[in-house]
């Protein structure tokens, strides 16, 4: 049995998303070999061969593979596909784009976002932003799996694979790449971080994340978002956790002015510790904190970057 | 130009489920059922399109039991022209819809096929790249903003650094995200006049497809509860505390 797993990464190096989904697939069982497909991308394809428990390594390189358009994604994962059992990705905003076309070309239902391996066809994962848990066995003879990293622990770098070149297959030539507005921080990315503070519609304004900012910087933590101050334009789209944003679980998760829809739960409710500053003493997020703080969190957030 | 848009009625996202004691799934009783919110937000982009003289005509197809005729007549209220129902009692998987919603392509010959990124019950994420991939098609995924230009698709997508913009080869297929626009509300009058509008009835087998199940439910089972724990009285005793269990320094 083999397992091939897609990974993310940036043409330098890989994303700790890449990580943690081996450790999913190493409870598969079986040999994991990872396919780099990128653009220029020979550095992140010997990161890969460092991955502990890889045999090998396949990096496919071209240009439309540069940043991964679902559609050559899928193309060259297919043509690879005849020699594997399992494929696994990060379910990552890339993974969730080419994965489901990649099960579809091969006639297999995916099993999306797994929370734990059970077997080698038997997986776990959430149903109804997290209110219900499903075991499920896949039944056919491939299996097409996404990973929902904040489940997993980061595999370790010890090892030594072997790098193999392969050709790309024929662009589609469905799609192309135009542009991109990143958003940029120096503060840690939101689903590696060890400490996540995230502000909602309480915050009142995209002017007043700096007060978050400003703890954030003392704790070495990233900020995130509830979707009401996304959708407030408060801050952009990459910042929003919950049931249809990103899933995180640091060690600390402090939520501010935060109500605590189950929809934003879905995102953050395995964090190791929760705090919460509210000034609604029966606002649902209680329910689910270790510490609350029932305060403005306009005096607050001040207060506590100065604690820390 | 012609935009046939595929919805699902769901548990509402107000409703917290209930996990069935012997473990065979989930409980959704007399639960209120909606379309599907980010359906709702297909629905309502391709009306737009078509208020701007953009699309000429709307089609709605929805998979699932004959309840689904209501979530199908929410659509055509919001502005929708036509209605499509396959009926089927079961539950059908994002590849078994996708399946039929091929066929359904195959009939109607869309330039556009919309669909929500995730449906809110079994958050899958799956069906719009599947029925790409049956077709053939690109797909602009976890889209936040569509520009038709001639016969090609710009697509502003939602991506974990930000937001991507892709070209697209038309047809097409789009799935939604939550910043795409914000649907509207179906008037009385709109209302009365949606259930004129035609619906028309299929089932998978009328397009020949199997839509049996490939995922084998073991059990359905309760999250592990939180508990509530304590509060603090100041911010300063707040960082003491988190200070205490050592998840900062
Ligand atoms: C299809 C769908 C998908 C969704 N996906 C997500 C998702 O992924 N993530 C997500 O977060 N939500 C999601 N939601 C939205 C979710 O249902 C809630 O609407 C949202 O989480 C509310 O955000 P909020 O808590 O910031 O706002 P609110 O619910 O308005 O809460 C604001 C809180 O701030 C507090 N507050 C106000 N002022 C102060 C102050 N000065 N000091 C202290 N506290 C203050 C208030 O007491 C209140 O509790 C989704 C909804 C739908 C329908």
């Amino acid at each position: 049995m083999t397992v091939l797993l897609i990974a993310e990464h940036d043409n330098a190096s890989l994303k700790e998303a890449t990580h943690k989904a081996l450790s999913a697939a190493a409870k598969v069982g079986g040999d994991i070999h990872v396919l780099v497909a990128g653009y220029q991308a020979a550095a992140a394809a010997e990161h890969a061969a460092k991955l502990t428990g890889v045999t090998r390594v396949l990096h496919i390189d071209a240009a439309e593979l540069e940043r991964p358009l679902a559609e050559p994604m899928a193309a060259n994962i297919v043509a690879l596909a005849a020699d594997y059992d399992h494929i696994v990705a990060p379910a990552t905003n890339n993974g969730k784009n080419y994965m489901p076309r990649v099960a579809a070309m091969l006639d297999v239902m995916q099993v999306s976002e797994v929370s734990d391996v059970k077997a080698a066809d038997i997986f776990v994962r959430l149903i109804y932003a997290g209110n219900a848990v499903q075991t499920v066995q896949a039944t056919d003879a491939k299996k097409v799996i996404t990973v929902r990293i904040a489940s997993f622990p980061p595999a370790s770098e010890t090892g030594n694979a072997v790098v193999g070149r392969k050709e790309a297959v024929a662009d589609p030539g469905l799609s192309s790449y135009v542009g991109e507005t990143i958003s940029r921080s120096d503060l840690p990315e939101l689903t590696s971080a060890k400490v996540v503070i995230s502000g909602g519609r309480g915050m009142q304004s995209g002017e007043n994340f700096k007060l978050l900012e400003a703890v954030a910087r003392k704790l070495n933590a990233a900020v995130g978002a509830s979707r009401a101050a996304v959708d407030a334009g408060f801050v952009s789209n990459d910042y929003q956790v919950g049931q249809t944003g990103k899933v995180v679980a640091p060690e600390l998760y402090i939520a501010v002015g935060i109500s605590g829809a189950i929809q934003h739960l879905a995102g953050m409710k395995d964090s190791k510790i929760i705090a919460a500053i509210n000034n609604d003493q029966d606002a649902p997020i209680f329910q689910v904190a270790d510490f609350g703080l029932v305060a403005d969190l306009f005096e607050a957030l001040p207060q506590l970057e100065k604690a820390l | 130009m012609k935009i046939l848009v595929a919805v699902k009625r769901v548990v509402d996202f107000n409703v917290a489920i209930r996990v069935k004691a012997d473990g065979s799934g989930v409980d959704i009783g007399n639960a209120k059922m909606s379309m599907n919110p980010f359906d709702e937000i297909g629905v309502e982009e391709a009306v737009r399109l078509k208020e701007a003289g953009k699309a000429t005509e709307v089609v709605v197809v929805s998979i699932g039991p004959a309840q689904v005729q209501e979530t199908l007549r929410t659509a055509l209220a919001m502005g929708a022209d036509r209605a499509i129902l396959v009926k089927h009692e079961d539950y059908v998987e994002p590849l078994g819809v996708a399946k039929v919603l091929k066929e359904v392509v195959t009939a109607e010959k869309p330039d556009i096929v919309i669909l929500g990124k995730q449906a809110i019950d079994d958050d899958c994420n799956q069906t719009g790249q599947m029925l790409a991939a049956l077709l053939g098609w690109p797909q602009g995924t976890f889209a936040s903003k569509i520009d038709i230009e001639e016969s090609t698709l710009t697509v502003v997508r939602e991506a974990d650094g930000g937001l991507q913009t892709v070209r697209l080869r038309m047809p097409t297929i789009v799935t939604t995200d939550l910043r795409l626009n914000e649907p509207r509300y179906a008037s009385l009058p709109n209302i009365m006049k949606a259930k004129k509008k035609p619906c028309d009835e299929m089932t998978p087998a009328d397009y020949g497809v199997d839509v049996k199940p490939r995922l084998k439910l073991i059990k359905t089972e309760e999250p592990s509860k939180r508990q509530a724990g304590v509060k603090v009285c100041s911010a300063s005793e707040l960082a003491a505390k988190l200070k205490e269990t050592g998840a900062i320094r």
